[in-house]
C-alpha cells in the first residue's frame, strides 16, 4: 500500500514512487518510439506534395462527380463474380476449417503433441497472410482470374473459421458428451449428438460472420487481378477515369452495407 | 452382478480418490451412496462405466472384466449401463425425442443414428418411456425448454431405452426442488423394481436415501465406511462418514418423512 | 395437445421437426441455393491446362519455404519491414488517441445527441471504406510513399476501436457511474472514476488486436504504393522469386505470432 509516512503525516499515494518512475520511463520510452516512428515517415515523405494535397484532392473531386452511371451496366458482371468468390470461396472455407478445428481443439485433437501443433500452425499462417497476398501468390501460380480469387479467400477463411471455431468446441459442456459417451456411442457418434449440436450455433455466426468480411474482401481482389469489380476499379484508375471510379467506390459501398445488414438479419435469426 | 474389487483411482495429482473398494451389487437391488462431497463418489461410479480410468483392480460385469476391455467391447458393455446425471446432461439444443433416443446410439449405426432413422421399435419403446414418465406431449419439445424435474425425466427415459442391467445415478436430484426431488427419486425406485434393475445411486439428501433405499453404503476418503440397512444408520455412523453434526434432528425427519411417503 | 395418447403414437414413425417450419419456404431456400451454386460454379472460368501447369510452381513454392532466402535482398526486405512496423506503430498510436473521444461521443449513454450522430457518422463512413481503397485514394492525393499507408491505418484503427469501445460504453454498469456521479463529480472526473476503470481492459484488449491488425494490413499497403513490405513481396512474385517471397511470409507469420504472444500476456495482465 502506497502510503508514505512523511514526518507526522501519513501521506496516500496511488502507486509507490518506484512504480511512478517506471511508469514515466515507460510513457517516455513510448513517445521516444513514436517520435522515431514519426521521423522516419516523414523522411520517406515528398512535402511538396502533401501541402499541395488539398488542390489535388479538389482536383480529383470535380472529375469524379458526377459519377458515370451509365457505367453500370458493365458493371452487372464483375458484381456477380465478386459474389461468388466471397461465396464460394466462405463455403470451401468452412469445409476446410470444420476438421483443422477439431483437430485443434484441446478436448476433440486426437494427438496433442503431433497433430495439434500442425492445426494450429494452419490456423496461424493462413490467418496471418491477408487475402491480397493469397492472391498475388496463387495468380503466379494459376494464373488470374476468379478461380484464384475463389482459393484465394477459402485459404485466408480457413485459419479465421478454425480458429473461433475450435475456441467454440473447447467451451462446450462436457456433461453432455460424457452422457452420449455412456450410452455406448462410438467415437463418430459422440462427435454427431454430444458436440456438433453444442457447436452448431457458433459455427452458423462464423459462416455469416467470415461472408460478410468476404464481400468485402472479394470487392477489392481484383486489383491484383484475381476477379471481381476490383479489376474494373484497377482498369479505371488506371486510365484515369475518375466518373468511373467514383461509381464503382459507390457500388463497393453499397455492396458493404447489404452484406452487413444481411448477415446481421441471418445471425439474429440464428441466435 | 455388478461386483467391484479393490478398485482404486489415483488422480494424477496424486488424490487418492478411491482406496482399494470392494462391493458387491446382486440382482435387482436398489443402492445408496452417500459421503460428504469429495468422498470419491462421483468418481466410484465414474468408474464402473469407464468415463474415468480407474486406476487398478477390477469392476465385473456378470463376470467380465470391464477394466481390460478395449475400446469396441467397452462401448457394448456401456450399454448395458444406464447412466444419469446430477445436471441432467441432456443435450440442450436437440428435442427431447432425440435426447431420449440417444440412448440408443450404442445399437444403431453411425448413419442411420446421424439421419435419425431409428428403427421402429426403438421409437415405439421411446415413446412407451415418455408415456410412463409423463412427456410424450413434450416430444418434439427442446430440450432446453423444460423444466429441471422434465429434463431429470427425460434423462431417465435415456438411460432406460439402453434397456440395461444397472443404472448409475450421479445425485439425481442435486438441482432439485425438495417436491421433485422426492418425485424423481420415487421414479426411478418403481422403474429399478418394475424391471427388476440394480441400480448404485450416488446421493448426498441421508433423509432421502433413507426413505427409498433398502441398502445404504456410505463412503468417506474414499473409502467404504458404512454398508447396511437405511435403519443402521445411526448418529455414530453418520458422524463417521460426515464428521460431527446433531444428526439427531435429520434421523427423526426421516420417519416423519416414511409415513408420509407410506400413506 | 394433452389429448394425445401413447396408442396414437405407437408405430408411427418419428422425424426430426424440421428447423425451417413452413414446407414452402423451406423447399424455396433449399432449391434457391441449389441454384444460385449451380449457376456460381458454372460462370467460374478455369483454364485447368493453366492450373496444371501451376500446380508445379506450386510445389516449388511449397518448397520454398523449406530453403526461404533471406539474404540475397536483405536490404529490401529490410526496409519494408521496418517501414511496416514504423506505419504500424505511428497509425496504431495516432488511432487508438483519436478513437477514444470519438468512442466516448458515439456512445449513446454518455454523449448528447448531435456529438453521438457525428461521431456515429465518421465511425460508420471508416468502417465501410476497406484500407486498400482508402490507401488508393490518399496516395492519389499525397503521393507515394508511408505517410499514404500512415493515414490509412490511422483511419481504419478509429472506425475499429471508436466502434467497439462506444458498444462498451454502452453496455457498462451505471449503477458503479452512477455512484461516482453522486459524489459530485465534474463531467471529466466522472469519466475517470465512473468510466474509464470499467472499460480500460477491454481497451487495451482492442488495441492489442487493431495493432495486430494493423501490421497484417500494413503488408498489403505497399501493393498500392503506400509503403510497407508489400511492395517488396510483389517485386518478389513477379520475378518469381519464391524463396524470397517465402522469407517475407515466414517473417510476416513470426511477427503476427509474436504479436498475439504478446497481447496475450498483456491482456492477461490488464484483467
Amino acid at each position: 500500500m502506497p502510503v508514505l509516512e512523511r514526518e507526522d503525516a501519513r501521506v496516500w499515494r496511488r502507486r509507490t514512487t518506484g512504480e511512478s518512475l517506471i511508469r514515466w520511463f515507460g510513457w517516455l520510452l513510448g513517445v521516444a518510439v513514436f517520435v522515431y516512428c514519426w521521423q522516419i515517415i516523414s523522411a520517406s515523405t515528398t512535402w511538396f506534395f502533401v501541402w499541395d494535397a488539398p488542390r489535388i484532392a479538389n482536383d480529383i473531386w470535380t472529375r469524379a462527380t458526377p459519377p458515370r452511371w451509365e457505367y453500370i451496366t458493365q458493371l452487372g458482371r464483375p458484381i456477380w463474380d465478386t459474389l461468388n468468390i466471397a461465396t464460394l470461396g466462405t463455403m470451401i472455407a468452412l469445409c476446410l476449417a470444420v476438421p483443422v478445428a477439431f483437430l485443434a481443439a484441446r478436448n476433440t485433437t486426437p494427438s496433442a503433441l503431433i497433430i495439434r501443433p500442425i492445426a494450429l500452425l494452419i490456423i496461424v499462417s493462413t490467418r496471418s497472410i491477408n487475402s491480397l497476398i493469397w492472391a498475388l501468390l496463387l495468380i503466379a501460380i494459376i494464373g488470374p482470374g476468379v478461380f484464384a480469387g475463389v482459393i484465394a479467400i477459402a485459404i485466408r477463411s480457413i485459419g479465421f473459421c478454425a480458429k473461433l471455431l475450435y475456441e467454440a468446441i473447447e467451451e462446450i459442456d462436457h456433461t453432455q458428451v460424457e452422457a452420449i459417451t455412456a450410452t455406448g456411442a462410438s467415437r463418430w457418434q459422440v462427435m454427431a449428438y454430444g458436440i456438433v449440436p453444442q457447436i452448431l450455433p457458433a459455427f452458423a455466426g462464423i459462416a455469416v460472420f467470415r461472408w460478410d468480411i468476404n464481400i468485402r474482401e472479394s470487392t477489392v481482389l481484383g486489383l491484383v487481378g484475381a476477379g471481381g469489380i476490383g479489376l474494373q476499379l484497377s482498369a479505371s484508375l488506371n486510365v484515369l477515369a475518375w466518373p468511373q471510379v467514383s461509381l464503382i467506390l459507390i457500388v463497393i459501398l453499397a455492396a458493404v452495407v447489404i452484406s452487413e445488414w444481411v448477415s446481421a438479419k441471418v445471425r439474429g435469426a440464428i441466435i | 452382478m455388478l461386483r467391484l474389487q479393490k478398485l482404486t483411482k489415483t488422480y494424477k495429482t496424486g488424490d487418492q480418490a478411491l482406496k482399494a473398494i470392494d462391493l458387491d451389487v446382486p440382482k435387482g437391488q436398489v443402492l445408496a451412496l452417500i459421503g460428504p462431497s469429495g468422498a470419491g463418489k462421483s468418481t466410484m461410479i465414474r468408474c464402473v462405466n469407464r468415463l474415468v480410468e480407474p486406476s487398478s483392480g477390477a469392476v465385473l460385469l456378470e463376470d467380465v472384466d470391464l477394466t481390460k476391455l478395449g475400446a469396441g467391447a467397452l462401448r457394448k458393455a456401456r450399454r448395458e449401463m444406464g447412466m444419469i446425471f446430477q445436471e441432467y446432461a441432456l443435450v440442450e439444443r436437440l428435442t427431447v425425442m432425440e435426447n431420449v433416443l440417444s440412448g440408443r446410439l450404442g445399437y444403431v449405426g453411425f448413419w442411420r443414428s446421424f439421419l435419425r432413422r431409428y428403427p421402429q421399435s426403438d421409437v415405439d419403446e421411446a415413446f412407451r418411456l415418455l408415456d410412463r414418465v409423463g412427456l410424450l406431449n413434450m416430444a418434439d419439445k427442446r430440450a432446453d425448454e423444460l423444466s429441471g424435474g422434465q429434463r431429470q425425466r427425460v434423462g431417465i427415459c435415456r438411460a432406460l431405452i439402453q434397456n440395461p442391467k444397472l443404472l448409475l445415478v450421479d445425485e439425481p436430484t442435486a438441482s432439485l426442488d425438495p417436491k421433485t426431488s422426492r418425485q424423481i427419486m420415487r421414479l426411478i425406485t418403481e422403474l429399478c423394481r418394475e424391471r427388476g434393475l440394480a441400480a448404485i445411486i450416488n446421493i448426498h439428501d441421508v433423509a432421502l436415501a433413507q426413505m427409498f433405499v433398502p441398502r445404504v453404503v456410505g463412503l468417506r476418503l474414499g473409502e467404504i465406511v458404512y454398508d447396511g440397512g437405511p435403519n443402521g444408520l445411526t448418529p455414530d455412523k453418520l458422524t463417521e462418514i460426515y464428521g460431527e453434526e446433531d444428526w439427531e434432528a435429520t434421523i427423526e425427519k426421516v420417519e416423519d418423512d416414511e409415513i408420509e411417503a407410506a400413506e | 395437445m394433452s389429448d394425445i395418447t401413447l396408442d396414437q403414437m405407437l408405430g408411427r414413425g418419428w422425424k426430426k421437426p424440421p428447423f425451417v417450419k413452413r414446407a414452402w419456404l423451406r423447399w424455396t431456400l433449399i432449391i434457391g441455393f441449389i441454384v444460385y451454386l449451380i449457376a456460381a460454379v458454372s460462370t467460374i472460368e478455369v483454364d485447368w491446362g493453366r492450373v496444371y501447369d501451376g500446380l508445379d510452381r506450386g510445389w516449388q513454392f511449397v518448397l520454398a519455404f523449406t530453403s526461404p532466402d533471406f539474404t540475397s535482398r536483405w536490404t529490401d526486405i529490410w526496409e519494408g519491414l521496418l517501414e511496416s512496423i514504423v506505419m504500424t506503430v505511428a497509425a496504431s498510436v495516432v488511432g487508438i488517441l483519436i478513437s477514444i473521444p470519438i468512442g466516448l461521443g458515439a456512445a449513446r449513454n454518455i454523449a448528447p445527441l448531435p456529438v453521438y450522430v457525428v461521431c456515429r457518422g465518421i465511425v460508420a463512413i471508416s468502417r465501410a471504406l476497406q484500407e486498400i481503397i482508402v490507401a488508393i485514394l490518399l496516395v492519389a492525393i499525397f503521393g507515394f510513399g508511408p505517410l499514404a499507408g500512415f493515414l490509412t491505418l490511422s483511419f481504419a484503427t478509429i472506425g475499429f476501436l471508436s466502434k467497439l469501445l462506444a458498444e462498451d460504453i454502452e453496455a457498462m454498469d451505471k449503477v458503479q457511474a452512477e455512484a461516482i456521479k453522486a459524489s459530485g463529480a465534474r463531467w471529466t472526473q466522472w469519466i475517470n472514476y465512473g468510466v474509464q476503470p470499467q472499460v480500460m481492459p477491454r481497451l487495451v484488449g482492442l488495441s492489442m488486436y487493431r495493432i495486430d491488425i494493423n501490421f497484417r494490413e500494413s503488408a498489403i499497403l505497399g501493393l498500392v504504393g503506400a509503403g510497407g513490405i508489400g511492395a517488396t513481396l510483389n517485386t518478389a512474385f513477379d520475378r518469381y522469386e519464391y524463396d524470397t517471397a517465402a522469407a517475407i511470409l515466414i517473417m510476416i507469420i513470426v511477427i503476427v505470432m509474436a504479436l498475439e504472444y504478446l497481447s496475450g500476456i498483456i491482456r492477461a495482465r490488464v484483467q
